[in-house]
């Protein structure tokens, strides 16, 4: 069975929803849209205080190439333009709205029939899914449109589904495999049209064996895609795994990006999007989102509207158990901790963990015993160890020399650490101030 | 015996070919380096701090032989006194410098801003800012895991374990300025000392509006402006709902002290005020609420 080539580890999977079905989440009293729900610049409100909005519309626009507009998940009237406490516990511009109803925007096609036929050009692809603020729904919530415009001289030669969900506890995109394969299906095909490539391969590992035989049975149906199942191993949903672990190809270190090597990487939620946007006219508004917890009553995956506190997710799926130790926003790996449970569902928001005290407590640090385990693990075939010790005593100059801006920050290093040293702590600090470092010398340019 | 005469031979032999050689190296190839440069590195205070702006002690003596003037150039660790020294080696004239000492802006003790949330990564502040907000509701203010003690070289800045922030020992801080540049926050400035060790300055570098400076701690600017209104001698700024107080128009009158509704101004050093004439009066009241009771 196909996987990556380098490191990877097998943390224990965890999946205590995937039986649940999407249900979907009541509407909040109050909606809150932070304006920098995605890579690239914040972007620009459109609607002021007292406006009325409904389902659909347009409350801020893309403030350049590299972003996305927000569009309003539910309808009723602007209550202020103010800041909110995202999950990175600082604050930041966002739009409130109070909910009244839930009127929708004619445009939009409510109907579950499924439209399977789409005549538009690449170019009107392109738009639309600008239009509708699609961004890459696997967290990273990097613009799809910027995605599917290849720059100069580069040519895609396929397009990769990514539906690995490679982090433990997570099942949205599991369950909207199992409950929407054709409209999936339906937007691999429209990227496949945007990026005028007749090859599309959808990665899912193993551990999901009835979306492998379901997506199988359907993809026969549509030309050109293939469903290629994957040992499990994480990070293979990293794009660069994923793109080595299904077409054997390596993406040379940054700048250099998947459309070097002809890759369109895609998450399976980003297709379902790309479906409901060129075919419902429907804007990215609401997704999938996996509350779960070991201690949890009724770990769930609810279809929320965004700007829904996750407090209410939690709410939903039986409240907040007595011995949670952490919050976090997105899986145990990747994911992070968050300062309140009042933060807003975003784009990106793939997740709500509620960790107890046991598995979220930190153990204390020893000294690294040289055993390379870390070394081992990483996937981008780092030396963890060093650029932590290195950025730790802030040699800045050393990190860049050992390619610290090739760390995908999986967490792999920290994982299997016996020492339990805090690897990624440090690594994030150095990547952060050699990122600094790196604009800094070409804005001089 | 015969062996030994030889090895001792050739080896003479080839220490004396190389001596020859590198004496003709040294005096051929020699650099000329002002010796006065020697003499003044020899006068600094060998801390290597970088306080001056210059790589070292030996990079500083050569940047003042160099231009040829004093001005602008300051040792902060050994100060006046070290500059005169200089001059006096260089045959120029130290310009008067003002001295200078690292203050905290921040008064977000533990008793003031509310823990919210707890953090348990590397007790670094470095890396706690890249990670999130902080412990507590304010985004601006100190982290506390002494980022800048690690920084001090002269054993100056001391976290108070009952605060949770850190403080300067005036006596020993030398204004070198790396505590300054080792906090995220830039929440550390280095100050003119003032007139007899007197200055006042803003404790706080919160720019969130009032309502939500406020409400994550209880000494936070909250950019209300009395200060800027009640100063004589314009020297108080108001920028991002912060102010700012400018050390080279204060006169250390104290009135923004006073005026602070959040007590965010701090003036320190003062010999305690006199009790105006209407404090014994409001003091008086209290105690006869007290007595009724």
């Amino acid at each position: 069975m196909k996987t990556f080539r380098i490191g990877g580890v097998h943390p224990a999977e965890n999946k205590l929803s995937a039986g649940k079905a999407i249900e979907t989440l009541a509407l909040p009293k109050q909606a809150v849209f932070p304006l920098s729900q995605h890579i690239g610049a914040p972007a620009v409100p459109v609607v002021k205080k007292g406006d009325v909005v409904k389902v659909g519309t347009k409350i801020a626009e893309a403030g350049g190439f590299v972003s996305a507009a927000i569009f309003s998940s539910v309808s009723g009237k602007v209550n202020k333009i103010d800041s909110v406490i995202d999950a990175s516990g600082y604050r930041k511009p966002a739009i409130f709205i109070d909910v009244e109803g839930d009127e929708w925007e004619e445009s939009i096609d409510r109907s579950t029939e499924l439209v399977k036929e789409c005549s538009l050009t690449p170019e009107e692809i392109v738009g639309k899914i600008k239009n509708a603020g699609v961004v890459g729904m696997g967290g990273a919530c990097f613009p799809t449109h910027v995605k599917l415009t290849p720059p100069p001289g580069c040519r895609a030669e396929c397009v990769i589904i990514n539906a690995v969900e490679c982090e433990p506890y997570l099942t949205a995109d599991h369950r909207l495999m199992l409950e929407h394969p054709d409209e999936i299906l339906v937007g691999v095909g429209i990227l496949m049209r945007a990026v005028k490539v007749s090859k599309a391969y959808i990665g899912i590992e193993n551990n999901k064996p009835d979306a492998i035989r379901l997506m199988k049975e359907k993809a026969a149906a549509y030309p050109g895609i293939e469903v290629v199942p994957l040992k499990v191993k994480y990070p293979q949903g990293g794009e660069k795994q994923l793109i080595d672990a299904v077409i054997g190809r390596q993406v040379p270190a940054p700048p250099a990006i998947p459309i070097n090597v002809g890759a369109v990487v895609q998450n399976v939620g980003t297709a379902f999007a790309v479906y409901e946007a060129v075919q419902k006219n429907k804007p990215l508004f609401e997704r999938v989102v996996t509350v779960t917890g070991k201690s949890l009553k009724n770990p769930s995956n609810f279809l929320t509207r965004m700007g829904t506190p996750m407090s209410q997710l939690i709410e939903a799926a039986g409240g907040l158990p007595e011995d949670t130790g952490k919050v976090i926003g997105g899986g145990p790996m990747m994911g992070k901790a968050l300062a309140n449970t009042e933060v807003p569902i975003c784009k990106g928001s793939s997740g709500v963990l509620l960790m107890n005290d046991k598995e979220a407590r930190r153990s204390a640090p020893q000294p690294c015993i040289r055993c390379a385990k870390c070394v081992s693990a990483c996937p981008m075939g780092l030396e963890p160890y060093l650029l932590a010790t290195c950025s730790a005593h802030g040699d800045w100059e050393r990190v860049e020399h050992e390619m610290i801006m090739s760390c995908i920050e999986c967490g792999s290093c920290q994982f299997t650490c016996p020492s339990h040293r805090p690897m990624l702590d440090y690594i994030r600090l150095g990547k952060g101030k050699v990122g600094g470092i790196i604009r800094a010398r070409n804005a001089k340019k | 015996m015969n062996l030994i005469l030889v090895a001792v031979i050739s080896l003479g032999a080839i220490g004396l070919v190389s001596a020859i050689i590198l004496y003709v190296a040294s005096k051929k190839f020699a650099v000329y380096e002002d010796p006065r440069i020697g003499e003044v590195a020899a006068a600094l205070p060998q801390a290597n701090c970088g306080g001056c702006g210059y790589p070292g002690c030996s990079g500083f003596a050569a940047a003042c032989v160099k231009a040829g003037s004093l001005e602008g150039k300051l040792c902060p660790v050994g100060g006046q006194p070290v500059m005169e020294k200089v001059a006096a080696i260089l045959g120029l004239e130290a310009t008067a410098s003002e001295p200078k000492v690292a203050v905290v802006r921040c008064n977000g003790t533990c008793a003031n801003r509310p823990r919210v949330t707890q953090y348990d990564g590397v007790r670094s502040c470095a890396v706690a800012n890249s990670t999130y907000g902080g412990e507590t509701g304010c985004t601006f203010g100190c982290l506390g895991c002494g980022d800048c003690v690690t920084a001090c070289q002269f054993d100056a800045i001391h976290m108070n374990p009952e605060t949770g922030l850190p403080e300067v020992d005036e006596s020993k801080c030398t204004a070198c300025g790396a505590c300054s540049k080792a906090c995220p926050r830039n929440i550390i400035e280095i100050r003119p000392k003032g007139k007899n060790n007197r200055r006042v300055y803003v404790q706080c570098v919160n720019k969130d509006k009032g309502v939500v400076a406020r409400k994550a701690c209880t000494s936070a600017c909250i950019g209300c402006g009395k200060c800027v209104k009640v100063c004589p001698f314009e020297a108080i700024t108001l920028e991002n709902n912060l102010a700012y107080i400018d050390p080279a128009k204060c006169k250390s009158c104290r009135k923004c002290e006073m005026e602070c509704p959040q007590g965010a101004i701090v003036a320190v050093n003062f010999p305690p005020r006199k009790p105006k004439p209407e404090a014994p009066a409001a003091e008086a009241k209290p105690a006869q609420t007290v007595a009724e009771a």
